[in-house]
């Protein structure tokens, strides 16, 4: 579904991705571990549009979207939730779902209202909230409609930047539990965090980053085998 | 006395609105794009100097006035594509810059074209002025607030009610957040100016009749608009028409009570008032509510 073939990415003349080839399969939940500056949120931006490449080619069903903006790849089928959220803080709730279909909403306006009541239904805490300004809800209802507004779009890749950041160990249960449920209804997920005993839990395979390279890739199973990323990033002694 | 303070109000009441509109235009750009558009003036003078030409070459005020706001709008979007559009990611201070560039640009065309001559516009309604309680209203003045109103009106029921005026709304608020969803904050910016020139053609032809048209008049009355901005808080759209009606008054009223010299020493009194002790407008800060 996603094949990014040797991506650079410069911020200045810091080499922040270096010449990085990845695939995503269709229907695949794929999780990105790595310290902090190791690339994964720009390689994430990257493909969302948000970041210009200096090198490569990022193809998205078979279709070259490299150099696209943010607006043209949403409207292509990818969605990225950012880790700072970027909700619409002086919107109510209803607004920023609206607002998430964007790029259809010309096409169907009238099926909004049924998209938002789904929504509702994989995110129930939401539900009463719809009038309130986005920007008084808590970190955790914040996520939610981060996630929900994404999903407005009609995503068939997802992009989540670490979600769980600042949230509660049940809250990102909760966001976990309704990752895997949106796996099973076709979305093919990324999923970047440094909350790596949930993301394995969720994971189907593993890519880990370490200062814009990729150092391995496997499936869970594999990747806690490994003596040093069990080191590194789930916080055992090596034995 | 009572008839003259009145007919201070109507006059207040009648230039007011102007400013309220140049005002309004000022903050509704500011909120949408950040940019503090100092050309805001110019736009009411080119848009007033197109109506001079087309009702010279005998077109009827119903057409002039549309045609006049369309080709306003369109010089508005084309400079936004030439200037701001390729200054993206300048500073606020360069945008400002550019924005007074764009100023004497405009005011250097309009002299090119139009010469110096002062130009008169026909009323949109015939007729001698209404007299309320003794004091004289010039019909072209209800226009006037008629036109502030509706502008207001319309702005409030675009941002509050229709999916364009939140997609805006949410450009403002997150940039990155709107590119996300698919918003393309350039086409907001091409609109914002689209609209800016627009309404202040509209404002323009309105005056026109009252005022009369130079080449030269955009300045002050950008000013002013920028004054009624500021007593508002600069991004409060109503506090932008309360901003200009007050500032209206104050000008009426200390212009006939005390020396019409005063007029435009007011409103500069006034800015330097609001910006040393009240930057936040004089209109409630907490209230305030960007759009």
């Amino acid at each position: 579904m996603l094949r990014i073939k040797n991506l650079s990415v410069y911020y200045g003349y810091v080499h922040a991705i270096k010449d990085i080839s990845l695939e995503v399969k269709e229907g695949e939940l794929l999780v990105i571990l790595g310290a902090n500056g190791a690339g994964k949120s720009t390689l994430l931006g990257t493909a969302a549009g948000l970041i210009k490449p200096a090198a490569g080619e990022i193809l998205f069903n078979n279709k070259a979207v490299t150099g696209q903006t943010s607006e043209q790849i949403v409207s292509k089928g990818i969605s990225l939730i950012p880790e700072k959220r970027e909700i619409f803080t002086t919107l109510t709730v209803l607004d920023n779902l609206l607002l998430g279909a964007f790029h259809r909403y010309r096409k169907n306006k009238e099926g909004l209202k049924n998209d938002i009541k789904e929504i509702l239904g994989i995110f129930p805490a939401l539900k009463g909230r719809e009038r309130d300004l986005a920007g008084s809800l808590s970190g955790g209802l914040q996520q939610m409609l981060a996630i929900g507004r994404g999903l407005m779009s009609r995503p068939a890749l997802l992009l989540l930047d670490e979600p769980s950041v600042g949230l509660a160990p049940l809250i990102v249960q909760e966001i976990m539990a309704i990752l895997v449920n949106l796996k099973k209804t076709g979305v093919t997920i990324v999923l970047v965090e440094q909350n790596t005993k949930s993301a394995l839990k969720v994971a189907d395979s593993v890519l880990v980053m370490e200062r814009g390279g990729i150092t391995h890739r496997g499936s869970p199973l594999e990747i806690t085998a490994n003596s040093s990323i069990q080191e590194a990033y789930l916080g055992r002694a090596r034995s | 006395m009572g008839e003259q303070l009145l007919q201070l109000l109507f006059s207040g009441l009648t230039v007011g609105s102007i400013y309220s509109l140049m005002g309004l235009s000022i903050v509704s750009l500011f909120n949408i794009t950040g940019i503090l558009n100092l050309a805001q003036g110019e736009f009411v003078v080119i848009g007033a100097l197109i109506a001079v030409s087309l009702c010279s070459i005998g077109m009827p005020m119903i057409v002039v006035f549309p045609v006049s706001i369309l080709l306003a709008a369109l010089l508005g979007g084309l400079i936004e594509r030439l200037t701001i559009n390729r200054a993206r990611g300048a500073s606020n201070l360069n945008m400002l810059i550019i924005t007074i560039g764009i100023s004497i640009s405009l005011r250097g065309l309009a002299l090119l074209i139009w010469g110096t001559d002062t130009y008169s516009l026909p009323a949109f309604t015939k007729g001698g002025p209404l007299f309320l309680g003794g004091a004289a209203l010039n019909p072209q003045s209800i226009w006037i607030f008629a036109l502030a109103v509706v502008n207001f009106a319309g702005m409030y029921l675009f941002f509050e009610h229709t999916y364009w005026g939140k997609a805006v709304k949410a450009s403002v608020n997150n940039r990155t957040g709107a590119r996300l969803q698919g918003i393309n904050p350039h086409t907001i910016s091409l609109l914002a100016f689209v609209t800016a020139g627009g309404l202040g053609a509209a404002a323009g032809v309105s005056i026109g009749p009252i005022t009369m048209v130079t080449y030269d008049m955009g300045f002050m009355l950008g000013v002013k608009g920028f004054v009624a901005a500021a007593i508002g808080g600069l991004s409060n759209v109503s506090g932008a028409v309360i901003g200009g009606l007050f500032l209206g008054i104050l000008e009426a009223f200390s212009s006939g009570l005390i020396s019409s010299s005063l007029k435009d020493a007011i409103s500069i009194i006034i800015l330097i008032l609001v910006l040393l002790f009240r930057p936040e407008g004089i209109i409630g800060a907490k209230r305030e509510r960007k759009i």
